[in-house]
């Protein structure tokens, strides 16, 4: 019983200083040193890892300029899991438009930019039970960017 | 007493979860590279943000400025305001983004200027508004970066933004108006024949965009869906989504299934569909106001059947507008949000 009390304590006091760490921003947003193919490549690699999958990735450079308009390097990468896509569809219908979740990924000049959304954002309190999700998310979201910021 | 390893974990995490943020806190370039390296570049080359690098930038600026400025943001022009920053926090980081000019940025005295607020709105409607625009509502184009084609280093900031008005003091717009600013466009304005009395007109009519600040009244709750239920089959739905998407002038570049590419090939689940559709004319205008709208690309409506009844679904772009403090942006999320509606009705009637 005592164990269970000063766990409790010890976790609430864990969760406390989490909580007081996150912020409310929209979106997440890194650069990387690293020059576009290697910064996808990377990228794919640390989504991997991170225990999700990239279900496919859109080229939107190649649209843009086929179509007569000048770009650079942009691309769109879908990621998940095919038990998440499941769940999201039968228990959290607000989030299906935007699942797969992606990231956009572009060239500046020798940088490579990456943005998503913050996951949190779509906290909605009808669908309290979703947050479990979209905390994890975020968390593993940042922990790619990081781990791609500090990649040169 | 013996600790169980559980304990252990849970002690050392809280450990890291005290001591790593008291520590970072002093790391001016890692805060640097966190939350302003994305938008100005690792070493303030700037991109969809101004090159804080610039010598003349430095020390045109007071340390003041910045502070506002990463306090404030610039409302409805991309730089978000870091309110969840410290003061510690920003301190480190106006000290990171200082070691790239050495020597002191200018001091402004404490002085409001006084001219002739009528000569001076002439003046700036011959000399400023062509960049800065009539109302000092900006250049266009807030967030564009070096992936696109671009002439010029800075997009000519917003004079009327409420993020800049609060920041900077009338003896920094003087002078900053009297020296212009090294490595943009922005010109001396003594060197192009005007007076310094001129000049002082033109900060107090610059001063006077404050009346005109309207207080942004707090926006109503957004769906973050537009959704309808369709009375035909899935397959007749698909169908009339793509008629409707063509009729609005999109392109169908792929149809899809919303688990493709995670759940095995061939055993995915056949009643979720995903139709993605581009019109490249409006996506390269959007881009031109924003690159980070990757996150609403490829536009895309979704149809499900579950138990017999089918939904057609798209994201609601008006919800994500706001993500992106950009006002540019906003009247085209209000153009795309209604193109998405009139697909979805379309295609469910």
């Amino acid at each position: 019983m005592k164990n269970n009390t000063l766990t409790k304590f010890l976790l609430s006091i864990c969760l406390f200083f989490v909580a007081a760490t996150s912020h409310a921003e929209n979106l997440i947003m890194t650069r990387t040193k690293q020059s576009f193919p290697e910064a996808m490549l990377k990228l794919q690699e640390t989504i991997h890892e991170a225990g999700y999958k990239v279900s496919r990735v859109q080229r939107i450079d190649i649209g843009l300029t086929s179509s007569g308009f000048a770009t650079d390097k942009y691309r769109i990468v879908f990621f998940s899991t095919e038990e998440e896509i499941n769940l999201m569809s039968k228990q959290y219908p607000h989030l299906v438009p935007y699942m797969p979740w992606k990231i956009a990924i572009f060239a500046e000049e020798q940088d490579t930019l990456l943005v998503t959304s913050n996951p949190m954002s779509f906290s909605n309190k009808n669908f309290p039970g979703a947050d479990e999700h979209l905390s994890r998310w975020k968390t593993d979201i940042e922990k790619i960017f990081d781990i791609l910021r500090k990649s040169e | 007493m013996k600790l169980s390893i559980k304990y252990h974990f849970l002690i050392s995490t809280l450990f890291l979860l005290v001591i790593s943020p008291l520590q970072a806190k002093l790391n001016g370039e890692q805060l640097y590279s966190t939350h302003c390296s994305a938008c100005h570049g690792a070493n303030g080359h700037g991109g969809v943000g101004v090159p804080l690098a610039l010598p003349d930038f430095q020390y045109g600026v007071t340390n003041d400025y910045l502070e506002k400025t990463i306090r404030l943001g610039r409302p409805g022009r991309v730089m978000p305001a870091f309110t969840q920053l410290k003061d510690d926090e920003i301190t480190a980081i106006i000290k990171h983004i200082r070691t790239w000019a050495p020597g002191k940025p200018f001091q402004y005295p404490n002085k409001k200027i006084s001219g002739n607020l009528k000569k001076g709105k002439e003046i700036y409607a011959t000399h400023c508004a062509a960049c800065h625009g009539a109302a000092g509502e900006g250049g266009k184009g807030t967030g564009v970066t070096f992936s696109r084609p671009r002439n010029l280093p800075v997009i000519a900031p917003a004079l009327n933004n409420p993020g800049f008005l609060t920041s900077a003091p009338d003896m920094m717009i003087k002078t900053v108006l009297m020296n212009g600013r090294e490595g943009t466009p922005m010109p001396s304005f003594l060197k192009q024949g005007l007076s310094e009395k001129d000049i002082d007109d033109v900060v107090t009519y610059v001063r006077s965009f404050e009346k005109q600040m309207t207080k942004e009244e707090p926006k109503a709750e957004i769906a973050p869906l537009i959704s309808f239920e369709s009375p035909n089959s899935l397959e007749e739905t698909v169908a009339n989504i793509k008629r409707a998407v063509i009729g609005k002038n999109f392109v169908i570049i792929r149809q899809q299934y919303l688990n493709e590419g995670l759940a095995e090939a061939g055993k995915e689940n056949k009643k979720q569909i995903i139709i993605y559709f581009c019109n490249f004319n409006f996506l390269n205008r959007a881009l031109a106001i924003d690159p980070r709208v990757g996150l609403f690309l490829p536009c895309r409506i979704t149809a499900i059947e579950e138990n017999g009844k089918v939904t057609v679904t798209s994201t609601n772009p008006l919800f994500m507008s706001h993500f992106f403090n950009n006002k540019e942006l906003d009247k085209l999320c209000e153009e795309m949000h209604q193109v998405y509606v009139d697909i979805v009705e379309e295609s469910t009637f």
